[in-house]
């Protein structure tokens, strides 16, 4: 009962704490005045901007977002792998050596989509300069490259111009992200989690044997961590390990720090287009879709295990923190794929196939909250299909805020959510054709597809979990999941700016009465069909290969066997 | 604008932006860190006498019959359809029974995901008690009364269930035998 109460409550808080980051975040990206800011945040960033050599004028054209994000991105990979490849003496007291080219490769790019996908274990490869200077600093650079791409296109489906990509990363750091992660890191530091630069300390414990306390420059990392989206551990426990979530109340913070700025960025969507009727019901949608999967989830985990029912009762504990418990490690797994997240605090690889199916479908999906900035991208593609296809059923012009919604907004739209696919089926056909050798495999059966397209899937969708048994610090698994994260990160932002920018463009309509309205229940609902259609179809095939055939093998010795009995009775 | 001068622009930024995400706010918290919780900004450790035995929050082995075991660690990938998973529960209860434990609790059997759990159940603490008060030669009231000042549980957001820290017990343990040992010098 308690974690079901817990579960609620976070939500809860979740969903009354959205309106008003919304409304500061309305405020942030409409550069409206925030006097408590402005008086000496603008000087900054004026100087600043002047600085780079940049006006901070409006971007005229999707290209003109998308030229200085691309080559800023660019800029800051290079030197997080020139770290990651050199790593200097300083600030390395264990004296760890460059990484291997593919790995600082994978790490690099994982940390610049804004995935952190970890195929290392950073505590025994990675020094403080690197995990600061590399890896805290790509997390934040991601996270607010994501935020200003997310607001762009906000701008652009609200009709106004896009606005500059400097000025939007810029404000994204020192008004959003930078000030709410130091308001957590401090909550952190205080709740137990480390923050020194003090080297990682090795110990003789009480047996006498050698333990590695890997303490660290922690609480920041871990605020950034989530309130970005990021879920890059600093060790590879991520947030099942006690430095990094060290108790019931940390993990139920830290759960609510993955969803509210996605959240709060829906609600700010509906201040931008002036009707919030609009985004509240997106927001219902997506909590709607979050609930079941939390629903499901929670409860297969707290079911346990059939397999183990001769030696144990109760929830499934293996690779899980008794801090948490089952049940709100299963609620973590949702909340952490649906949002894009990425951190886990518990093995998804050894959660219930009903928690690994429900994870795969929101990497599938990808709006389920979404990534930071992207994650209302995407639904809004999904709403204009849905406008789209309702308007072919019911013979109306097909309008959405106002705007026609035409061929080129529809051809977008679906290459848009053609490329998802691409980037997770293909690898994961050629990776499953290559053997289980060379997928590095190490869990049998149809769990083993799992392993394979979840790595992909959670590649391509930018999220960064993974069914972690999996063998991927090879140079097979680094190349092609770096192509996945790259082609799931930067070809839809730029489908997704060209979207925007064109659909601001055209000529605004009044409604009239052959108006189809957006911001009803019945539309929202019919958005839930096309979401679901669209979004998950696609790849039904493989999910009833892995997590479906896995949840019914474990069905057999009870009700398989009873099914058997009765049709061998009735022959 | 050209190219030259859109890098000259992304390099100034990645400078920027490197210095504020870094350096800027990085050191102001490691100097709060410092102020406001010493303790837990270094990792929350525990001392036997001057020696660092381990941290309060991380879990640490223990396989000596006179120290309260916490969790497996080792294999917490095993996917719940893998035949492993089930070879390994069956030993792990085959040993505990063998260790006098005959319906182990099922934090015992399981791995937690991070490998250094801090916690066990109450329960798992419990069917270690006899053990331990046979092996360190103390009364089994004692051992309940320690293990009641070494709870964490749901009341203070710890856990969510009530559970016991391993080492903090074990710690106490140790002081309580020696000063035990000193009392009751047998004949």
């Amino acid at each position: 009962m308690l974690p079901w109460l817990l579960a609620a409550t976070t939500l809860a808080v979740v969903a009354l704490t959205a309106p008003s980051l919304g409304r500061y975040l309305f405020d942030v990206f409409d550069e409206r005045p925030q006097p408590a800011w402005d008086r000496w945040l603008n000087p900054i960033e004026a100087g600043l901007l002047r600085w780079i050599g940049d006006n901070g004028r409006s971007a005229d054209t999707a290209m003109g977002y998308m030229l200085p994000l691309l080559i800023s991105n660019a800029l800051f990979g290079a030197l997080a792998l020139l770290l990651l490849l050199v790593q200097p003496a300083w600030l390395n007291p264990l004296g760890f050596g460059g990484l291997r080219w593919d790995l600082a490769l994978h790490t690099t790019i994982s940390f610049l989509t804004n995935t952190d996908q970890q195929h290392l274990v950073p505590e025994q490869s990675l020094g403080n300069l690197a995990q600061l200077g590399a890896m805290q600093f790509l997390m934040f650079v991601s996270a607010a490259t994501g935020l200003a791409v997310g607001f762009a296109v906000i701008r652009g489906f609200s009709g106004r111009p896009i606005g500059s990509f400097h000025r939007d990363l810029l404000r994204a750091l020192t008004r959003v992200l930078i000030p709410a992660s130091l308001l957590l890191a401090l909550f952190f530091l205080v709740s137990g989690v480390p923050m020194t630069l003090a080297p990682p300390l090795e110990i003789i414990t009480l047996e006498g044997g050698r333990q590695l306390l890997p303490r660290g420059p922690i609480a920041l990392f871990e605020a950034i961590k989530q309130l970005g989206e990021n879920g890059g551990g600093f060790v590879s426990a991520n947030s099942a390990h006690p430095y990094e979530n060290p108790t019931l109340l940390t993990n139920l913070v830290s759960t609510w720090a993955m969803l509210i700025i996605p959240a709060a960025t829906i609600d700010a969507f509906g201040r931008f287009v002036g009707n919030r009727r609009q985004s509240n019901l997106l927001l219902a949608l997506v909590f709607a879709l979050l609930l079941i999967g939390a629903v499901v989830a929670m409860t297969a985990e707290q079911a346990g295990n059939p397999v183990l029912e001769r030696w144990l009762s109760g929830g499934n504990l293996q690779g899980k923190e008794l801090r948490f418990g089952p049940a709100l490690t299963g609620l973590w797994a949702v909340v952490t794929t649906g949002t894009m997240t990425g951190a886990v605090n518990g093995a998804i690889d050894a959660a219930m196939p009903l928690t690994i199916l429900t994870a795969l479908f929101n990497l599938f999906l990808q709006v389920v909250f979404g990534g930071q900035g992207t994650g209302i991208a995407y639904l809004l593609v999904f709403v204009l299909l849905a406008v789209f296809l309702t308007g072919l059923m019911v013979g109306r012009t097909p309008e959405f805020l106002g705007r026609k919604v035409e061929k080129p907004q529809v051809v977008w739209a679906s290459l848009i959510l053609l490329i998802h696919p691409i980037f997770v089926l293909i690898p994961t056909a050629l990776t499953l054709a290559g053997g289980t050798e060379l997928a590095g495999i190490s869990n049998p059966g149809s769990h083993g597809i799992s392993q394979v397209v979840y790595e992909y899937a959670s590649a391509a969708a930018n999220n960064g979990s993974g069914l972690e048994g999996l063998g991927d610090a090879t140079p097979w698994w680094n190349i092609t999941t770096s192509l996945s994260l790259l082609g799931g990160r930067f070809l839809p932002i730029a489908a997704l700016l060209a979207l925007a920018d064109g659909f601001r463009r055209k000529p605004a309509l009044e409604p009239s009465p052959g108006t189809l309205r957006t911001d009803t229940g019945l539309f929202t609902s019919v958005t839930a069909v096309v979401l679901v259609i669209l979004g998950a179809l696609t790849f039904f095939p493989v999910l009833a290969l892995g997590p479906i055939a896995e949840a019914l093998s474990l069905l057999p010795v009870k009700t398989l066997g009873a099914i058997g009995d009765v049709l061998n009775l009735a022959s | 604008m050209s190219i030259a001068a859109q890098l000259v622009r992304g390099l100034r930024l990645t400078l920027v932006l490197w210095l504020l995400t870094v350096v800027v706010i990085t050191l102001p918290l490691l100097g709060l860190a410092r102020l406001v919780a010493p303790d837990a900004a270094s990792g929350s450790l525990l001392r036997q006498g001057n020696r660092v035995v381990g941290s309060r929050l991380v879990g640490e082995g223990f396989s000596s019959a006179r120290y309260l075991q916490g969790r497996p660690a080792g294999a917490p990938n095993l996917a719940a359809s893998n035949p492993e998973l089930a070879t390994r529960v069956a030993a792990a209860a085959s040993r505990w029974r063998s260790a006098g434990v005959t319906d182990p609790a099922p934090d015992l059997l399981l791995d937690s995901g991070s490998g250094v759990d801090p916690h066990i159940s109450l329960a798992a603490a419990r069917q270690q008690l006899p053990r331990l008060a046979r092996e360190r030669g103390l009364p089994l009231k004692e051992l309940e009364r320690l293990l009641s000042q070494h709870q964490e549980g749901p009341v203070a957001l710890q856990a969510i269930e009530p559970v016991v820290n391993v080492l903090g017990f074990n710690l106490a343990l140790d002081r309580l035998s020696d000063g035990s040992a000193i009392r009751t010098p047998t004949p």
